[in-house]
């Protein structure tokens, strides 16, 4: 049952924004001083999806021949394009002072970190094979395997356009379960990370315990990360993060990926170190 | 069409260049269990995968393949191009459940955790794209 205001968690997180300052990197060659660029990124979408007005700008300034694939760095940090702009924010900048300052580069691409993104249609194979492979774990790929190609254009078409009613009158057959299960399969979650080698974590989890009690966010970081939680008597270490906010341990895991999940409808989880100051 | 995530990632294309032909990849035949711990510790950082040509993209004679949990899509797809002889201007996609092509940095340890059965993983490869 969705109520009133859970839909407007749902609008909250769609309209979710971070101001953000674009520089461009010092050493690219330039024929006029290129001034910053300032943008409101909205959270849910993906950084070279929603960059064109920024790569106008630059170019303006830049030579012509010196231009190869546009990407960007947060102190040190190439940005992956195919992580949601949130998760980014929420990974490696929460504790900055906003605006959220990032360096434009037009060279020397690196290729060990990044994907490579010539056009938007890369961005939504992308996009698209996300909302499958959730749907493999929510519901065998049933719901998205009956939609029609015009229904996966229309999820697409919501996100690039930010058309919150067109993408969620799609949506929300991916959300949809029987109410004797209880939720769903499994619950698309990836935990991300700074520290560690691995990109992020993925596992099989289900909504609801062999008893039949509702899995909670608390019962996943237990089983994920536990070093994450605070034992009793000991100071907080980490901040656990879903859109930049840090929901109560105790919240159903099953709400939250109905309610939390990006478009590409996974429960993105950062998991961070307490700022220090 | 789509073309999928372009990736590219030299270093590792060499890696992979070097150890295409040592055992990193096993073919599984006449394949021991492991006899002691120290092997039991090492085969766990590694997952069976299988093989699985779609259309009309070659089979490989050999299907199944050890690999370490480490390593990407991508490396893996580089590996069956090189296995095939494919031309580098070809394209190879790769899917999971004959459904979803996963991101070429996915690694194929945690494919393996949420997407594989009878202790190995299923992909299929093909030239064109297949699902989706």
């Amino acid at each position: 049952m969705i109520m009133n205001n859970d839909k407007d968690v749902l609008r909250d997180v769609w309209f979710g924004r971070i101001p953000s300052c674009f520089t461009l990197n010092s050493d690219e060659v330039t024929e006029r001083e290129a001034e910053p660029y300032y943008l409101m990124l909205p959270r849910v979408s993906y950084l070279t999806l929603v960059t064109d007005k920024v790569k106008k700008h630059f170019l303006k300034a830049m030579r012509t021949d010196e231009v190869e694939e546009m990407w960007f760095e947060y102190e040190g940090t190439p940005l992956k394009w195919h992580y949601p702009i949130g998760v980014l924010f929420d990974l490696h900048a929460s504790a900055s002072a906003l605006p959220w300052s990032i360096i434009v580069h037009f060279k020397s691409f690196p290729d060990r970190d990044l994907l490579h993104c010539p056009t938007n249609s890369v961005i939504e194979a992308h996009f698209m094979s996300s909302i499958k492979e959730a749907d493999v774990l929510k519901h065998k790929s049933q719901v998205v395997n009956d939609m029609q190609k015009k229904d996966h254009k229309q999820l697409w078409m919501g996100l690039q356009n930010d058309k919150f009613d067109q993408f969620w009158a799609m949506n929300r057959k991916l959300m949809e379960y029987s109410t004797e299960e209880g939720g769903f399969r499994y619950i698309p979650f990836r935990i991300y990370q700074t520290t560690g080698d691995k990109p992020f974590i993925q596992k099989l989890f289900r909504p609801v315990s062999p008893q039949g009690n509702p899995h909670t966010l608390c019962d996943l970081l237990k089983e994920m990360y536990p070093a994450a939680l605070t034992n009793d008597g000991e100071q907080k270490r980490y901040q656990v993060l879903i859109h930049g906010i840090e929901p109560l341990l105790e919240t159903p895991l099953q709400w939250l990926s109905e309610h939390l999940s990006h478009p590409d409808n996974f429960l993105h989880i950062c998991i961070v170190p307490v700022p220090t100051d | 069409m789509w073309a999928g995530p372009v990736y590219s990632r030299q270093s590792e294309a060499l890696k992979m260049s070097e150890t295409a032909e040592s055992p990193t990849e096993t073919p599984q035949e006449g394949r021991q269990p492991p006899t002691d711990d120290s092997t039991a510790a090492e085969e766990k950082k590694k997952i069976d995968v299988l093989l699985k040509a779609v259309g009309d993209t070659p089979i490989m004679k050999k299907k199944k393949w050890t690999v370490e949990r480490m390593r990407t899509v991508h490396s893996l797809s580089q590996f069956i191009s090189r296995f095939l002889k494919l031309d580098t201007n070809e394209e190879l996609f790769i899917y999971i459940n004959q459904s979803f092509a996963p991101s070429p940095d996915q690694e194929v340890g945690i494919l393996f955790d949420c997407y594989g059965s009878d202790n190995k993983l299923v992909l299929h490869y093909c030239k064109n794209q297949a699902w989706g």
